[in-house]
């Protein structure tokens, strides 16, 4: 099979336009994966599907990962004006300060699929895509049209992650009830607070029983 | 009023039945026990085996599993319950005649088992209906279901039809319905039945 590499010098000779990008794998295995810019999306698994020599005809699995805002420290100089007594009288002079900065990396939802050529006896091909942020913009193009068995696996990334899949015939909750607000996958995912009782706590779960009780002492919760 | 049980015994050998019909009554419940025939996770499977040959369950009279809640006695919660299962095992325990009985099968059913800490899963189904027996187990072998069978037959045994503790059924006062819980934005509402679920004291 070609290498990650080959593959990405293909999809972009193949898709003019398309933004790939290889994602190293540090571990033994060495899967490396491909980035895919969301709008050539479905442009680029029709290629991976349909090229005579990769000829990716199986999608094994679906997933979704949750990457959170990151905060990222910066040291920054900037001119300032200071106050300051040169021979007995004040003046501002302009002078350089190091401050540090926070800048905030928004985060992102993540979609991965693993492809595999039945044909070919070859795989797995990893593509994974990204939204634009965690919060408003988190549409990605379906795969679904170009591979079938991905919907009940990208309803179940839109039920449990919140990514929303344009093109899907049919997104809807899978596992959660429809009036489910929340998506349990996520990171910052906050669970109800049912932990009144709890008669072999221990670790986190102490923990979290700990705060329930401060809560209903607190007047907050209910039992 | 109860007979002398050496006089039961001793006109017995004569060819006389004596009985109460409150030990009639109570006989003909616990004798023909139907459960409701339907699994809701990997206890199932135990308590399909149950009713095979090897264990048997015909020999308490219980081997007739009907698919109708309006013919079934008993209703065997065998697995997990998931919120998103929860109303509608509550709908089906409120379509089931008096009198009925709930087995609670195995770890999830009775607390939530290993899934007692995700957010999908009801914390024992007891948070909205009456259980008679609780079964502990992952799952419960046979044996332990025909332990809960046999329980509950001593339980309804012991049953007085009149008084205090008289069954469900023959109480007017008793509630006939439970509270089917509604999918709320964030859990189920309510998270349990204010009536019939209250949180245990913890003795330490």
């Amino acid at each position: 099979m070609k290498s990650v590499e080959e593959i990405k010098a293909a999809i972009e000779t193949a898709v003019p336009g398309a933004a790939v990008t290889v994602i190293p794998n540090p571990a033994p295995n060495a899967q490396h994966s491909l980035l895919i810019g969301a709008q050539h999306g479905v442009a680029v698994a029709e290629f991976l599907r349909d090229n005579e020599e990769l000829a990716l005809d199986y999608l094994s699995n679906v997933t979704g990962v949750d990457y959170l805002d990151k905060e990222i420290p910066e040291k920054v100089k900037v001119t300032r004006q200071v106050s300051k007594t040169v021979d007995g009288v004040e003046q501002t002079v302009d002078e350089m300060v190091e401050e540090t900065r926070k800048r905030v990396e928004p985060g992102y939802l993540e979609a991965v699929y693993h492809l595999f050529s039945v044909a070919k006896k070859h795989g797995p091909v990893i593509i994974r895509m990204r939204t634009a942020n965690r919060t408003d913009q988190v549409e990605l193009p379906s795969l679904t049209p170009v591979w079938r068995g991905a919907e009940f696996q990208e309803r179940e990334i839109f039920d449990l992650f919140g990514i929303v899949f344009t093109g899907h015939p049919d997104l809807r909750r899978i596992l959660m009830w429809d009036e489910f607000k929340d998506h349990p996958m996520r990171r910052d995912y906050v669970e109800p607070d049912d932990f009144e009782y709890e008669p072999t706590a221990h670790d986190e779960v102490l923990k979290r029983a700990q705060e329930h009780k401060a809560k209903v002492a607190a007047g907050e919760a209910v039992q | 009023m109860a007979v002398d049980e050496k006089l039961k015994i001793e006109l017995g050998k004569q060819g006389v039945m004596v009985t109460t019909i409150q030990e009639l009554y109570n006989w003909g419940r616990r004798s023909s026990i139907w459960p409701m025939q339907f699994g809701l996770a990997c206890c199932a499977i135990e308590m399909i085996a149950t009713t095979m040959a090897r264990y048997d369950l015909a020999r308490f009279g219980s081997e007739v599993f009907r698919p109708s809640p309006r013919q079934a006695d008993l209703m065997i919660i065998s697995g997990t319950v998931t919120k998103k299962m929860a109303p509608q095992v509550v709908r089906l325990y409120n379509q089931m005649a008096e009198p009925r009985y709930v087995i609670a099968m195995g770890a999830c059913a009775i607390s939530g088992g290993p899934f007692k800490q995700g957010y999908n899963v009801l914390k024992g189904i007891d948070r909205y209906i009456p259980v008679d027996v609780h079964i502990p187990g992952c799952p419960p072998r046979p044996e332990a279901l025909i332990q809960a069978f046999m329980t509950l037959q001593k339980k309804i045994d012991e049953q007085h039809l009149t008084g205090e503790g008289r069954p469900r059924h023959l109480d007017e006062q008793a509630p006939g319905e439970f509270q089917v819980p509604e999918f709320g934005e964030h859990d189920l509402d309510p998270p349990s039945n204010p009536g019939t679920w209250t949180v245990p004291k913890i003795i330490q």
